[in-house]
């Protein structure tokens, strides 16, 4: 299965000027690489190189590493700044191309299920799958068929390596699911609401009917925080190590598990909270409401950064993909819609169910799974970088009693379904990422890099301040400490130290440097600038004209009073 | 129907045998990497905070001299080898990896006015109080000899200042005018001055070796020309230079310590403005020496401190202080561009790591941890929670105290600056740039 190359692209050889920091002349710049002509490249045998040239890499790839916005215009600076901004972006180019170069060597590729002659991929069952596939997938398979302690909810951890379960009636248990070596199975002995681990398989928290537990991976009760009452919903935000609680007194309350302090309590004012969903891409709480709208949290903020209103009844359920750019939302008019969450805030598609969705979640490559009833079913998009469409689903299944709990494996084309029965491990060819980095979640490490990925993780724990709809927003110029600094430099001095110097006209020989030539070659300079002044005003004027115009608009009486 | 499950072999994953380093696959998709900003921020931050931690500049003291180190002179080939002059007249040579003296030499009655080392490292030439000039073997006597210098020569007027030729066997003093000097013979070539007034130092020009620079009592800072044998052009300053160090990078560029608690740093080709004026020392600077990068520069002061700053900036990155160090009056930077080497009045020569928290002796890891973690700082160093934590530096109260003092002066004298100009007709009183404020005139 492989990609068809779109556009090549053809690396720019930018040559810089490099100026010596002392020396006031600059230095001769490069010549440019000149491309060789075809015909001049023969080897020594006389044969032509059939591709002369680089390499060439797809544009879409490149993009995928370029982090600088060209489009945006940054406000005015001295020419030392612009230079070092243009080595920049120069270094920046490069480097994505080498990147998307690098490509080539990732190992793994995604899995796939097509159907042939027009075949359904819904009508398939997974009983074909397990048939039709390798003996270490059809292991992936399995049920755990748990009728006694109530409907379960489950969680993979951030490698995709262990599973955590907790059943309505108290039952918890952790085990490595692909070894099926159980870690620790305990009951409670209280209602279990929600469980989650914490930042690595080492800790589990569960939402107890009464209060929070964390527990170790041994099953040993490790703390009670009596805090967080009556908590609904979990959500692990990992690079923060916060975890979030909604709760139905209608709190949303930040703990930070590695001190151990409670960050921020936050009264949503919306009654029980018992919808909530993360932004992975900028560790925002998605909250869902009886209203039908969905509120957006930041543990900074008091208020909502946003909220978007999403259906006519209430909300049942939110879910965001991995990149943070689409947002599913269903709700009790029986409405599945997909939203833009980058950029304009509208629903991109909507769909009908015949049963409302009361669980979502997203795969890490875009697949999106509803659970309706006791049916899941999955939607795929196009690409990686395409919303799932909701015309046709991709795979459905149907389970041994109604869903509680949703969530695929990182890393493994598997979904995880948490029902009435117990749990069930269903196979989805193309829901995992194929190719992990070992630095980041390592489903294969030892115990040794664990502990390090441990100690370096802490070490870089982003403080919860830093939490705001743009992950971006720390590499953003200060433009309005900038402009006051500077307001406050010129109040100071007295003048303004970077205002262009007035022109001064270099003393010349032989009878050029008479006062009367110094005072011509002086008005020549003002007169020109003064143009320019005229002229930009000029243009400044039409643009206002053109636009304070009412396009197509039948002239009226008012227009006369229109600026 | 088409199907295929994403498999991974464990074997391609996990290591074969415990002797063998673990397998780590990268993928650099920015989608697996999030928060990259705020990461890389919060490593930055952490990375100043660790700099300041491990800044434990100081390495040594050398001990023996009994009075003050007057001048310091490093040897051409051999690292690890310095030679010192004191105000008893004494010049020792130590050894920095031992940390000892190796050799003792009363060399003059009176100062050891200067002390330079011959180009090739054989020998060295001292000039003192008594009016002469001393030419020394670098290798100590042999069994039984005594010290004896290999050539004396008596001059009429105290030489205040020597320096060799970077290539060829010629040597300059100073005192009353710039004596060019051939090794062979006991009268100078050529004599050069330019005024009236007595020369504290003189310094050859390491890549255009036959210019010379002097500073001269009369505040001004002269060139000169060997091949003509005429001085080219000078620069008269606020206030008297002590000495001058060349760029050993850049052809035409130098930096004159002054009396005036400031560094110029000048392009010969046009001295009527420096290219950099670096204040940040509260007393006179003595002493300046290039790192042999031609980046930055050491300065010794008269404020007990010794200051490193980046050629340019104006303000210091480093300083260094001690309650035992005062007055410092010469400094040297090791041609390994790592070690400082400072003399000061209470007769000891301190050894100081160039850049503070470096660890010397790393390991490859190590060294790309440090690149790493060198160039977050460099990115993040504008940020004010990290500048705020790079910037702080301990200072002894007097030195504090001066600082806040010199600011309210300075302040007060820019007030009223501002005050002539708002209240005079526009025009009439000149706006002079803070660079050109210092210098005087240039004179061809």
């Amino acid at each position: 299965m492989s990609r068809p190359r779109k556009t090549n692209f053809r690396p720019k050889n930018a040559y810089i000027l490099k100026k010596s920091r002392i020396s006031k002349k600059p230095q001769v710049p490069k010549k440019p690489r000149e491309w060789k002509n075809p015909e001049s490249q023969r080897g020594l045998s006389g044969a032509q190189d059939p591709f002369p040239g680089p390499a060439p890499v797809p544009v879409e790839v490149v993009q995928k590493f370029c982090r600088i916005d060209k489009s945006r215009k940054l406000p005015h600076s001295k020419a030392k700044t612009r230079s070092r901004l243009e080595v920049a972006e120069a270094e920046e180019e490069e480097t994505s191309i080498k990147a998307a170069r690098s490509e080539l060597l990732l190992a793994e590729e995604p899995g796939f299920l097509e159907g042939e002659d027009g075949e359904d991929t819904a009508k398939i069952c997974q009983a074909d799958i397990v048939e039709a596939v390798d003996i270490a997938s059809a292991a992936k398979h399995f049920d755990l068929n748990l009728r006694q302690f109530g409907p379960y909810r489950l969680n993979y951890s951030r490698t995709g390596r262990h599973l955590a379960f907790g059943g309505r009636r108290g039952h918890v248990a952790a085990l490595d699911w692909v070894t099926k070596k159980l870690m620790c199975e305990i009951n409670v002995m209280e209602a279990v609401r929600d469980i989650r681990f914490l930042h690595s398989e080492a800790l589990l928290a569960v939402a107890q009917n009464r209060w929070l537990h964390i527990y170790d991976n041994q099953g040993i009760e490790l703390h009670c925080i009596r805090r967080c009452d009556r908590v609904t919903r979990l959500e692990f935000l990992p690079f923060h190590f916060l975890l979030a609680t909604a709760s139905e007194t209608g709190f949303l309350t930040y703990l930070d598990v590695s001190v151990g302090k409670i960050v921020a309590a936050l009264n949503a004012r919306a009654g029980r909270l018992d919808v909530m969903s993360q932004n992975p891409y900028n560790a925002v709480i998605h909250l869902g409401h009886s209203n039908g709208t969905v509120s957006l949290w930041s543990p900074a903020m008091k208020e909502p950064l946003a909220k978007i209103l999403c259906h006519r009844g209430g909300v049942r359920a939110v879910a965001v993909d991995s990149t943070g750019t689409y947002m599913a939302t269903s709700g009790l008019d029986h409405q599945l819609k997909i939203f833009d969450l980058r950029g304009t805030y509208q629903p991109l598609s909507t769909r009908t169910l015949p049963h409302g969705a009361g669980h979502l979640a997203f795969s890490q490559r875009g697949l999106l799974v509803a659970g309706m009833g006791d049916v899941v079913n999955i939607w795929a998009g196009q690409g990686k970088a395409s919303p799932p469409s909701l015309e046709q689903p991709y795979l459905t299944h149907r389970l041994s009693g109604p869903v509680h709990g949703l969530q695929f494996c990182p890393f493994e084309d598997v979904l995880g379904v948490g029902h009435t029965g117990g749990i069930t491990s269903m196979l989805v060819p193309g829901a995992g990422e194929p190719n992990f980095d070992g630095l980041e979640s390592n489903p294969y490490r030892s115990r040794k890099q664990r502990q390090e990925w441990e100690v370096k993780a802490l070490l870089e724990k982003v403080p919860a301040e830093l939490i705001c709809l743009d992950p971006r927003a720390l590499a953003e110029v200060d433009v309005i400490s900038l402009e006051q600094g500077k307001k406050e430099q010129i109040e100071r001095l007295g003048y303004d130290p970077q205002a262009k110097a007035p022109f001064q006209p270099k003393p010349k020989q032989k009878g050029r440097s008479s006062t009367a030539s110094l005072v011509k070659r002086k008005r020549k300079v003002m007169d020109e600038e003064h143009r320019d002044k005229v002229r930009q005003s000029l243009q400044q004027q039409h643009h206002k004209e053109a636009k304070a115009k009412p396009t197509g608009a039948r002239p009226s009486a008012l227009d006369r009073f229109v600026r | 129907m088409k199907v295929k499950m994403l498999s991974r072999n464990p074997d391609n994953y996990v290591r074969e045998t415990k002797l063998d380093l673990q397998r780590v696959p990268r993928n650099y998709d920015p989608a697996l990497h999030p928060f990259e900003v705020p990461r890389e921020y919060i490593r930055a931050l952490n990375a100043t905070k660790l700099e300041r931690v491990f800044a434990k500049p100081f390495l040594a003291s050398l001990d023996g001299h009994r009075d003050g180190v007057n001048c310091l002179a490093k040897h051409p080939e051999k690292l690890a080898t310095v030679l010192s002059g004191a105000c008893d007249g004494e010049v020792r040579i130590w050894n920095l990896t031992q940390r000892n003296c190796i050799r003792t030499i009363q060399a003059h009655e009176g100062f050891v006015r200067g002390i330079c080392t011959r180009f090739c490292g054989t020998s060295f030439f001292t000039v003192g109080d008594d009016k002469t000039v001393k030419q020394w073997k670098m290798d100590g006597p042999g069994y039984g000899d005594e010290e004896e210098p290999l050539h004396t020569i008596l001059g009429k007027t105290v030489y205040t200042g020597i320096d060799h030729h970077w290539k060829e066997a010629v040597f300059a003093t100073c005192g009353q005018q710039v004596d060019i000097w051939d090794e062979q013979r006991t009268n100078p070539i050529c004599s050069m001055t330019w005024g009236f007034d007595s020369i504290s130092s003189v310094k050859f020009n390491p890549i255009e070796t036959f210019l010379l620079g002097s500073c001269a009592s009369d505040r001004n800072i002269v060139l000169y020309d060997m091949r003509q044998a005429t001085p080219l052009k000078k620069v008269i300053l606020d206030m008297r230079t002590n000495t001058i160090c060349w760029n050993p990078m850049e052809a035409f560029i130098f930096t004159a310590a002054n009396e005036d608690y400031n560094l110029y740093t000048f392009d010969m080709r046009a001295l009527d403005t420096p290219v950099m004026v670096h204040m940040d020392h509260v007393s006179a600077v003595l002493d300046v020496d290039y790192s042999p990068t031609g980046k930055e520069f050491v300065s010794a002061s008269f404020d007990k401190s010794i200051r490193i700053f980046p050629v340019d900036k104006s303000r210091s990155r480093e300083v260094y202080h001690t309650k035992r160090m005062q007055h410092v009056i010469c400094v040297k930077w090791t041609s390994d561009s790592k070690y400082i080497m400072c003399g000061s009045d209470e007769m000891n020569i301190r050894l100081w790591k160039a850049n503070a928290s470096e660890k010397l002796g790393l390991t490859s890891r190590e060294k790309a941890a440090k690149d790493y973690n060198q160039k977050l700082k460099e990115k993040f160093q504008h940020y004010p929670h990290i500048k705020r934590i790079a910037r702080h530096r301990h200072l002894p109260k007097s030195i504090y105290s001066q600082i806040q003092e010199q600011r309210i002066m300075k302040e007060a004298r820019r007030r009223k600056e501002v005050n002539r100009i708002k209240h005079s007709k526009p025009g009439s009183v000149p706006l002079v740039s803070e660079k050109k404020k210092h210098v005087v005139a240039v004179v061809k």
